[in-house]
C-alpha cells in the first residue's frame, strides 16, 4: 500500500519532467493539471500556452477547457488562434508540446482520429486533431502523457494525428518536420523514451512498485526494456499536497 | 451594415437551406442562442463549419440541421466525447453526416485566406499525418523562391458567419474583448454575417485589447443577453461547466436528447 494512487504518480512523474523557465504548449486534461503541478512546485516560471491563444497564463485553479476564463484573465498575453499557430508555435519559438493520446505505437505517433481500420465507419470517433499535428511537428520536443494499457500502446496507430517518429529513425528529417518530437511518454507504470538509434519506444523507468512485466503486458508490441532500469522517486508530501490542493479546486 | 434585429429575424434573413454557416467562439464568446434559434427555424441541409464543434454543434447535428461538418476538433472540452456527433457518424442518426477534417492550424488559416480575399492559405503541417489522406482540401505546394514543399488549404468563405460579442453600439459597430479565436476572421471571411450582443450601449468605450469590427463588416447585430451560454463572455458571465459535464449524460441517449430538445429549444421562444 503507498500513500498514492498510480494516476498521482503519473501527473507527478509528468509535472517532474518539465524544466522551470520553459516555454510549454499544454493540452487540456492531464497534462494540464501535470503543468499545473509543476508550476506549484519545482518549476514557479514555467511558461503555459494553452490554443486558445492565452501565452503565460497562471490560473488559481484548474481550467476545465483551454479557454475558461481564469486562463485570459492571468495570461501575459492574450493572441487570437490564428497567431497563436503562426506566430509563436510554427517557428519554433516554443520548447515542449505536452500532449495525450488515445493510441499510441512503437515509434510514438499519436491517434485521437479513430479507431477502426476504416476512416468512414469507425468503430469509435474520437475528437479529431485540434491543435495536435502542429504541436507534435512544430515545438522543440514533445512529451505524452497516457496510461498504459494495450488497448491504448498498439503496434501501429490505427490513423496518424500526429506523428512521432512515423517508421523510423529518419522520418522526422525526411518529412522536414522541424521539432525533435516525442522524446519521453509518461504512463501510471513508468517512461518510455525513444531508444537513440532505433527510435522505438523503450522502457527506461518503473514508478515504485511496478515490474516491467507489467509494463510489457499493458504495451501491445514487444516492449523494449532499458538494460539499467531506473525507478521514479516516490511522490514527496509536498507534489502530494500541491496536487491535491490543486483538484480539489477543480 | 450591422443592422440591428431581433434574433429570429437575423436568422430567418440569413440561414437558408442548403447553406455554408460558421458559428465560431473558441471556448469563449460561443453564439449558442443563434444555433438555438437556427434549430428552431428549421433549417436542413446546412454545412456547419467550426473549430470545435461541442455543445451547440452536437445540438445542431442530433436536431438533423446538418448534412455536413467541418472542422478540427469535435468534443465536449474537458469531458469527453459529442454523442449527437458519434451518433451521426457512427451510425446516421438523425441523418448521415459528411465529414471535412482539418487541424486547428489548417482550419485558421483557412479563415485568414477567406478574410484575406486569396484563394489559399500556405502553413507548415499535416505533412506525415493520415489527414491529407482522407481530406481533399489539404494539398502540398511547392515554395516559388525557396523549392520548399509546404500545405495548402483552401479559403474558407461561408455563406453566413456568427459569432457572439460582448457589445455593439447602436450604429451597429462591435466591440469584443478576451479570448477572440477566429472571431474577426470569421466575420470577415463570410458573405454576410450576424453578431449577437450582450447589450447594445450608447457609446463602446475603450477597454485592453479590444476587437472592433466596423458597422460596415457586419450584416446583423443582435441583442441576445446570456446568447453564449453555457460558454461565457468575458466582463458579463462565467462559463457554466456543470452544463457541459451534464450534457454528456442528456446526449448519450437519443430519447433523453429529444425531450431535451423540446424542453429547452423548440418549445422556448426567444424574445423578439
Amino acid at each position: 500500500m503507498t500513500g498514492w494512487t498510480a494516476d498521482e504518480m503519473m501527473t507527478v512523474a509528468a509535472a517532474r519532467a518539465l524544466r522551470d523557465g520553459a516555454r510549454c504548449f499544454v493540452g487540456i486534461g492531464r497534462p494540464s493539471t501535470a503543468a499545473n503541478l509543476a508550476r506549484r512546485t519545482h518549476a514557479p516560471d514555467l511558461v503555459l500556452i494553452y490554443e486558445s491563444g492565452t501565452i503565460g497564463a497562471k490560473p488559481a485553479r484548474l481550467p476545465l477547457s483551454i479557454g475558461d476564463g481564469v486562463l485570459a484573465d492571468t495570461a501575459d498575453a492574450v493572441v487570437p488562434v490564428p497567431e497563436i499557430f503562426n506566430y509563436w508555435l510554427q517557428p519554433g519559438r516554443i520548447d515542449v508540446g505536452f500532449l495525450g493520446a488515445a493510441q499510441i505505437d512503437r515509434y510514438g505517433n499519436i491517434n485521437t482520429t479513430v479507431i477502426g481500420d476504416d476512416y468512414h465507419d469507425p468503430a469509435v470517433r474520437l475528437p479529431g486533431a485540434g491543435g495536435a499535428p502542429e504541436i507534435a511537428a512544430s515545438c522543440r520536443e514533445v512529451i505524452v502523457i497516457v496510461k498504459h494499457s494495450p488497448r491504448t500502446f498498439v503496434e501501429r496507430v490505427d490513423f496518424v494525428t500526429s506523428v512521432g517518429y512515423g517508421t523510423g529513425p529518419d522520418d522526422r528529417a525526411k518529412l522536414g518536420l522541424t521539432g525533435r518530437g516525442p522524446v519521453l511518454v509518461i504512463t501510471d507504470l513508468g517512461l518510455l523514451e525513444p531508444d537513440p538509434r532505433t527510435a522505438e519506444l523503450t522502457l527506461t523507468q518503473l514508478h515504485p512498485g511496478v515490474d516491467a512485466a507489467r509494463a510489457a503486458e499493458a504495451t501491445g508490441w514487444p516492449l523494449a526494456v532499458a538494460p539499467s532500469l531506473r525507478v521514479t522517486p516516490d511522490p514527496s508530501p509536498a507534489e502530494l499536497a500541491a496536487l491535491r490542493l490543486l483538484e480539489r479546486q477543480d | 451594415m450591422g443592422v440591428i434585429a431581433s434574433l429570429p429575424e437575423a436568422v430567418a434573413e440569413l440561414v437558408r437551406d442548403g447553406a455554408t454557416v460558421a458559428l465560431e467562439g473558441f471556448t469563449h464568446l460561443i453564439p449558442v442562442a443563434a444555433g438555438h434559434e437556427i434549430i428552431r427555424q428549421g433549417r436542413r441541409d446546412l454545412t456547419l463549419v467550426r473549430m470545435t464543434p461541442d455543445i451547440v454543434y452536437d445540438q445542431m447535428i442530433g436536431a438533423g440541421c446538418a448534412r455536413k461538418l467541418v472542422f478540427s476538433w469535435a468534443g465536449n472540452p474537458g469531458v469527453g466525447s459529442l454523442h449527437r456527433f458519434r451518433d451521426a457518424v457512427q451510425r446516421g442518426w438523425p441523418a448521415p453526416l459528411q465529414i471535412e477534417e482539418h487541424s486547428h492550424a489548417g482550419m485558421a488559416n483557412r479563415y485568414v485566406a477567406g478574410a484575406s480575399g486569396l484563394p489559399f492559405a500556405v502553413l507548415r503541417g499535416y505533412v506525415g499525418t493520415d489527414l491529407p489522406v482522407h481530406t481533399a482540401t489539404i494539398k502540398p505546394i511547392t515554395c516559388p523562391f525557396t523549392g520548399e514543399v509546404l500545405t495548402a488549404v483552401p479559403a474558407l468563405n461561408p455563406d453566413v458567419g456568427i459569432v457572439h460579442a460582448q457589445r455593439a453600439d447602436r450604429a451597429g459597430n462591435v466591440q469584443m474583448w478576451g479570448i477572440t479565436g477566429v472571431h474577426k476572421e470569421v466575420v470577415l471571411a463570410s458573405r454576410r454575417s450576424l453578431v449577437t450582443v450582450e447589450e447594445v450601449v450608447d457609446e463602446l468605450d475603450p477597454r485592453p485589447g479590444a476587437v472592433i469590427l466596423p458597422s460596415w463588416a457586419v450584416t446583423f447585430v443582435a441583442e441576445v443577453p446570456g446568447g453564449a451560454h453555457p460558454s461565457y463572455a468575458m466582463g458579463y458571465s462565467e462559463r457554466d461547466n456543470d452544463y457541459y459535464l451534464a450534457w454528456d449524460a442528456i446526449s448519450r441517449d437519443r430519447a433523453a436528447f429529444t425531450r431535451w430538445l423540446e424542453e429547452h429549444v423548440l418549445n422556448r421562444v426567444p424574445a423578439t
